[in-house]
């Protein structure tokens, strides 16, 4: 008895100390390379070439000519960011609207209407969401060049929109199933159709999960590398901004502590998004998630 | 929305409406049916289209001796020859990629479930600032992927990366590390000589850095749903803490740990992005996804792309399918 208890003792009291101890080791492996990224997108090269271990930046040291550099454009001198964070705002804006467009119909006939196929038609996403992306980019690489897709936003654009279809029907059906069948069966006693009724009680009542899944799919579109690289890499002016960076990265001309400024620019809108929307979007990360 | 077309095709053909003055249920489930199909096939087009016909001519491709310049000659009868199986299969480099694929798709996975449910249990009970901590914890999985590996490739860098400028002057390694392209290092552990692969585990230690985060949310989720009565009974009766974690926390978490190794083990085996990004695939970091990636582009490969990413696809669901029959079932029994 005493012996139990007096490891009972040794255990609460060292996991009292490993506690604080485990979060802060986790927050510190979590968060250093994205605090890596703004000191050094902030240093100047020379500095950073001379004293590469230090992880701060001197006040007066601070020069924020690597984020001009990095967004103007080709022709003044700069790496053109700008023009890729049009062309990212572009794909993943599209990619949202037309998501919810064809999708937000279809998780509600999920949900709600019998019709002949269903399960198979639910099963069929869920298989395609676990589809390696590879095997599809070898069929789509060959038939975007046949067609002569390649290098436009909008090959991209379809082929984001058939990647996030089953994570939209996922997520928003699963919210239609939690809106009671009484008030829809109201207003079809009102006489109201099915579409009167999706568009009039269901749509407005599952706002909040259409807005968190627009964020999203915007963040999976944003951060999508493989097709972008496979259809737009020969065409820099249709580079999107993940692109930009990893195409940049590789050459010897454009300087690292540029580039950081490059990587704050693509991540800050996740991480400002993802704080927004945190409570809404974890749902969302458990119900599905990217690939990756 | 409102301006929907009536559907293509109907499930079955509809018979003539009877004049019944009543709605009957039938008239109503009918109609339902009818505009379910209607509201569900555009995105079912879209995912036919651009997924399942696409894989399918994959298929098609695999079995053919297709070079990017000859595409416009081929469709999808062709001369069908298992050739590209057969180059495919018997080249060395594939198999080493396979064997890189399968040793990286454990290690990321192992560790990132370690990580996240180590994660999971400290952030555990509540705290002031938990929920920032939580989502702290989160950002590396939502931060994009070519950030993330630049960041850290340009820490890693010999020459002017923080890790090795630390290691050399505060941990006094003799000479830099080259973490992404060095394929094999000596390292002396209590005396013993090991050869490590330091690039693949350099970037498994970068997937599971990525991928915790998603561990630790799923099992934060499964934690919160475990009741406290078990607990609390089990101390009454002096259970110590790791005696009530091995024996009434980790057996709830079980099915969890479960779902995430599918999940997790599909997605890492699939990675392409980490990988591409961090080494190219250099250093004896070759997976099969870049190697396919690299037969369609530089090579121009396209049969041998198809046919490596179907091996690749048939593996996958061989494992995927036996760990469902071995395990699945005992899940649903526990």
């Amino acid at each position: 008895m005493s012996t139990t208890n007096l490891r009972n003792t040794i255990e609460e009291r060292s996991l009292a100390v490993l506690r604080p101890v485990v979060i802060g080791l986790l927050l510190l492996v979590a968060l250093v390379p994205f605090y890596y990224m703004v000191v050094l997108s902030f240093r100047p090269l020379d500095s950073l070439v001379q004293d590469p271990g230090r992880m701060w930046v001197g006040l007066s040291e601070v020069d924020p000519a690597t984020y001009a550099d990095v967004l103007r454009s080709v022709d003044a001198g700069g790496q053109g960011f700008a023009s890729f964070i049009r062309n990212s705002l572009l794909v993943a804006g599209g990619t949202v609207v037309l998501s919810l467009l064809v999708a937000v119909p279809g998780a509600y006939a999920v949900s709600r209407l019998d019709f002949f196929g269903r399960r198979q038609v639910s099963a069929l996403f869920l298989t395609v969401y676990f589809f390696p992306s590879i095997l599809l980019a070898v069929p789509l690489f060959v038939f975007y060049t046949r067609i002569g897709l390649r290098g436009s936003l909008v090959g991209l654009l379809i082929v984001y929109l058939a990647q996030v279809a089953a994570v939209t029907i996922y997520m928003l059906r699963n919210y239609f199933d939690t809106i009671p069948v009484s008030l829809e069966e109201a207003a079809a006693i009102d006489g109201c159709s099915r579409l009167q009724v999706l568009r009039r009680i269901s749509l407005p009542l599952a706002l909040p999960a259409v807005a968190s899944n627009a964020l999203f799919v915007f963040m999976i579109a944003w951060n999508e590398f493989l097709f972008a690289l496979l259809f737009l890499v020969e065409d820099r002016d249709s580079w999107t901004v993940s692109l930009g960076l990893s195409q940049l990265a590789g050459s010897i001309e454009v300087p690292t502590t540029t580039l950081m400024a490059g990587s704050v620019i693509l991540t800050l809108p996740i991480v400002v998004l993802f704080f927004l929307a945190e409570r809404f979007l974890v749902g969302g990360l458990t119900a599905g998630a990217e690939k990756g | 929305m409102s301006t929907s077309t009536e559907p293509a095709r109907p499930a079955r053909p509809s018979r003539p409406a009877r004049p019944t003055r009543r709605r009957t249920p039938s008239t109503r489930a009918r109609q339902d049916a009818r505009t379910g199909l209607a509201l569900i096939s555009p995105t079912f087009v879209v995912v036919v289209v651009v997924v399942v016909l696409p894989i399918l001519w994959t298929v098609s491709l695999a079995f053919q001796e297709v070079r990017l310049l000859d595409l416009r000659t081929t469709g999808v009868i062709g001369d069908y020859t298992l050739e590209n199986f057969r180059d495919v299969l018997t080249s060395d480099g594939f198999l080493t990629a396979l064997l890189t694929t399968l040793f990286y798709a454990v290690g990321g996975t192992g560790l990132a479930i370690l990580v996240g449910l180590v994660a999971a249990l400290a952030l555990r009970r509540p705290f002031r600032g938990r929920g920032l901590v939580r989502a702290a914890l989160l950002l590396p999985y939502v931060a994009p992927v070519v950030a993330a590996a630049f960041v850290w490739s340009t820490a890693l860098n010999p020459q002017y990366g923080v890790v090795n400028a630390w290691g050399t002057g505060a941990l006094g390694w003799e000479d830099p590390i080259a973490f992404l392209s060095s394929r094999s290092d000596d390292v002396s552990v209590l005396g013993l000589q090991l050869e490590v692969p330091t690039a693949l585990l350099t970037v498994i230690a970068f997937e599971a850095w990525r991928s915790f985060p998603f561990a630790f949310l799923f099992l934060t989720a499964r934690l919160e749903a475990v009741p406290d009565t078990y607990e609390e009974a089990a101390r009454i009766d002096g259970a110590t803490p790791t005696q009530r974690f091995r024996h009434i926390v980790l057996p709830q978490l079980g099915p969890t740990i479960a779902v995430l190794c599918v999940l997790r083990f599909i997605w890492t085996f699939n990675n392409f992005d980490d990988i591409y990004l961090l080494t190219g695939g250099g250093a004896g970091t070759e997976v099969v996804a870049v190697r396919v990636f690299n037969y369609l582009t530089a090579r121009s490969d396209i049969g041998a792309a198809a046919a490596q990413a179907l091996v690749l696809a048939a593996i996958l669901a061989v494992l995927v399918t036996a760990y469902l029959t071995l395990f699945g079932r005992r899940e649903e029994r526990a």
